[in-house]
């Protein structure tokens, strides 16, 4: 056993959990408390994306372009909300469907308009490209940069749900919402606030992956699935069950595509071992939303007071 | 009661008309099936400016017949890429079909234009499958069969004395072929190998792999990831800290496509590194010297390899027309002057083996600064000559 490796990929997947995290948080807030369902919240992941790689191409400043792109992704999660989404709220998840899906399309093509086709590369300053070492285990610096920006939002997020009177009423809404709209509650600002906060986040978690992966259109829609995965397996409006569902997935999908062919090839030819090991670590989320579907269909940490 | 004089009065003439466009066909009409959206469009508006400029440099001519060109988009779906075959053979009832970027896109739609009883022709993909068992008489590739360019890369990792391998590539059929191709000439110990996944929605973070690769400690590693997808694994490569450590060879992953991004992104680690290639800007011979220049004068940027091929597809096409002068009826006229292959194409003379796949050098390129300061690659040796795909003995041809 190569323990270096395996600390290594648990890293690796404790990274991706927390990208998971943080666009999962904004969807489940959104789908428990408001009770909408948003396809496009990947879009603002893409449009976080390309604001902050245009400011960092511009400017050099990685840091100029997270903040130009934060503000930006708050704004246009807030007019997306303002404009479109408030006027859905009564109306049922087909039509919730429809128009974020037509969203998505929208801001695709804008994306495709405004940058073009061809992806945009970010430039991430020399200290941040090279590596870490502690002791024998060598680490990119960006990756660990990735876990601890994860990390103090989430840590951030706990104490804003958990200690302010903002997230006293996010966490009464998702519990009952009709109830704190009997109780005079402004919910059209709650709904405004954690629309374009969740939108926020999903712009954050697309910054931080572009540098890696470079911006492209339709980036969100690739993640945005798993990110349904990780808000059911959670439980709807559970930031808590959010943040462990995105953890054991991101694990789970990491520790899949480094060991799973090493599992495979105990039980069969090698050739077959490593065909079947991709397409059946891709598979393993779903597996695992399944099975608490079948046995915990509320979520492995639903909202307390739920029904 | 005016109407009816009036409707029999069009369909007469739509009828005239039809009946003029069959007695004479006065232009050629090439369907071209390419990918225009999702991130890997950007190849397609490579391949789409290659046209474009091959159409200019003919004058939008094949001997007496106009060129009438129809580009369709695939999505990077194989259904979708079958879809669009089908729409240019029965509804625009094309001459030619040709392009296809991806192998499992070129397979799902192959068996539309062959059946139709129309000329097939790839600009890019070259599955095992076309090249053996299932190669066709109007079948023809201006690129190269997937095996091969891997199969100089091996070839040269082994005269290099390279001893130990680690392997990616994307988990499809060229990916699947790619592999193959390296481990037929790599004579040394391959040391792990992983398939990641592919499509509209590819992984794109490498964390995992490249963590088992350095782990392996092999002397090399050998890579395939052709778009969007090389320019996230150099950067993950040398955020990893392999570079050199773990020296980077590739196949269609460094190109004229991804280089300026790379070039932006200003990751010098990709400069000097290996690939190798049927063909470079820099290959000296008077079509590539036009085909370069005159894409570099009007696009002001290198053409990829994917442009070249397809720069050359419609030069083979207009050499076959003009053999066969202008008619298009001659299927055999036709299919002989292909295989001939007797046009200026842009990597210089190469013949046509019974699978219709080029029998053509191989290059080993490396990428460098031009005299302009643009990142492009070079070619540094020829590692196969005149080299025939190990497929074609399958071929019944």
């Amino acid at each position: 056993m190569d323990w270096n490796l395996l600390i290594t990929q648990v890293l690796n997947g404790l990274q991706l959990g927390l990208l998971l995290f943080l666009l999962a948080s904004g969807l489940t807030l959104i789908f428990g408390i408001m009770d909408f369902i948003n396809l496009s919240h990947g879009s603002f992941y893409m449009i976080g994306a390309y604001f902050c790689g245009t400011v960092v191409s511009m400017s050099g400043s990685l840091l100029a372009g997270i903040v130009v792109g934060l503000v930006c992704t708050f704004a246009i999660g807030a007019a997306v909300e303002w404009f479109i989404a408030r006027r859905l709220y009564r109306s049922d998840h087909l039509d919730h469907v429809l128009v974020t899906f037509g969203l998505i399309l929208v801001f695709d093509t804008l994306v495709h308009m405004i940058w073009g086709a061809a992806g945009m590369a970010i430039r991430l300053p020399d200290v941040l490209n090279g590596q870490v070492s502690l002791g024998t285990l060598v680490l990119p610096t960006y990756r660990l940069v990735i876990i601890t920006s994860g990390l103090l939002v989430a840590a951030i997020l706990y104490i804003m749900v958990s200690k302010t009177r903002l997230g006293m009423l996010i966490r009464a809404g998702a519990s009952n919402r009709t109830m704190v709209e009997a109780l005079g509650v402004n919910i059209n600002k709650l709904f405004l606030i954690v629309f374009a906060i969740g939108a926020t986040m999903s712009g954050f978690a697309g910054m931080l992956i572009a540098p890696i992966t470079e911006a492209s259109i339709g980036m969100g829609n690739e993640i945005i699935i798993i990110a349904f995965v990780v808000v059911i397996v959670g439980g709807i409006g559970s930031i808590k069950g959010a943040f462990y569902a995105a953890l054991i997935i991101g694990l789970m999908d990491t520790l899949g595509r480094s060991y799973l062919d090493d599992v495979l090839e105990l039980s069969m030819p090698t050739q077959y071992a490593e065909t079947a090991a991709p397409a059946l670590s891709a598979m393993l989320v779903y597996i695992l939303m399944a099975v608490v579907l079948a046995f915990r269909p509320q979520g492995l940490f639903p909202p307390a007071g739920s029904k | 009661m005016k109407i009816i004089p009036k409707l029999v009065g069009s369909a007469l003439l739509a009828t005239a008309m039809a009946g003029a466009g069959a007695a004479q066909a006065d232009s050629v009409k090439i369907g071209f099936v390419t990918t225009l959206t999702t991130p890997a469009g950007v190849i397609g508006a490579d391949i789409q400016d290659a046209v474009n400029l091959a159409l200019e440099h003919i004058d939008n001519k094949m001997g007496d017949l106009d060129v009438e060109l129809i580009m369709e988009d695939d999505g990077f779906k194989p259904d979708i890429g079958k879809q669009k075959t089908d729409k240019l053979v029965k509804q625009d009832d094309v001459d030619f079909v040709v392009g296809y970027i991806w192998s499992h896109v070129l397979l799902a739609s192959m068996k539309s234009a062959l059946d139709a009883g129309k000329f097939l022709i790839s600009a890019n993909a070259g599955p095992s499958k076309i090249a053996g068992t299932l190669c066709h008489e109007n079948f023809f590739s201006t690129s190269w069969q997937n095996d091969q360019t891997p199969m100089a890369m091996g070839e040269y990792l082994s005269q290099q004395g390279v001893k130990s391998l680690y392997i990616m590539a994307p988990n499809y059929a060229a990916g699947k072929d790619m592999v193959a191709g390296v481990e037929k000439t790599f004579k040394g110990d391959v040391l792990g190998k992983d398939f990641t996944k592919w499509g509209a929605d590819a992984q794109l973070d490498f964390s995992a792999e490249l963590a088992k690769a350095k782990a392996s400690g092999a002397e090399g590693i050998f890579v395939f990831y052709p778009g969007k997808a090389g320019g996230a694994f150099i950067k993950q490569y040398q955020q990893a800290g392999l570079q050199g450590v773990m020296p980077l060879y590739t196949v269609f992953t460094v190109d004229a496509i991804a280089l300026p991004k790379l070039q932006a992104g200003g990751l010098e680690g990709v400069l000097g590194s290996k690939m190798t290639q049927f063909w470079s800007p820099d290959l000296d011979t008077v079509a590539n010297k036009k085909f370069v220049d005159g894409f570099l004068a009007k696009y002001d940027r290198y053409p990829s390899f994917y442009a070249a091929q397809a720069y050359d597809s419609i030069m083979l096409i207009k050499s076959a027309v003009e053999a066969v002068g202008g008619n298009l009826d001659d299927m055999d006229g036709l299919r002989a002057a292909m295989k001939a292959a007797n046009y200026d194409s842009v990597r210089g003379k190469y013949t046509y083996g019974n699978n219709h796949m080029p029998i053509q050098n191989f290059y080993l390129r490396e990428v460098v600064e031009d005299d302009q300061g643009r990142w492009t690659t070079k070619i540094v040796s020829t590692v196969l000559e005149n080299h025939q795909d190990s497929y074609a003995a399958e071929c019944a041809l």
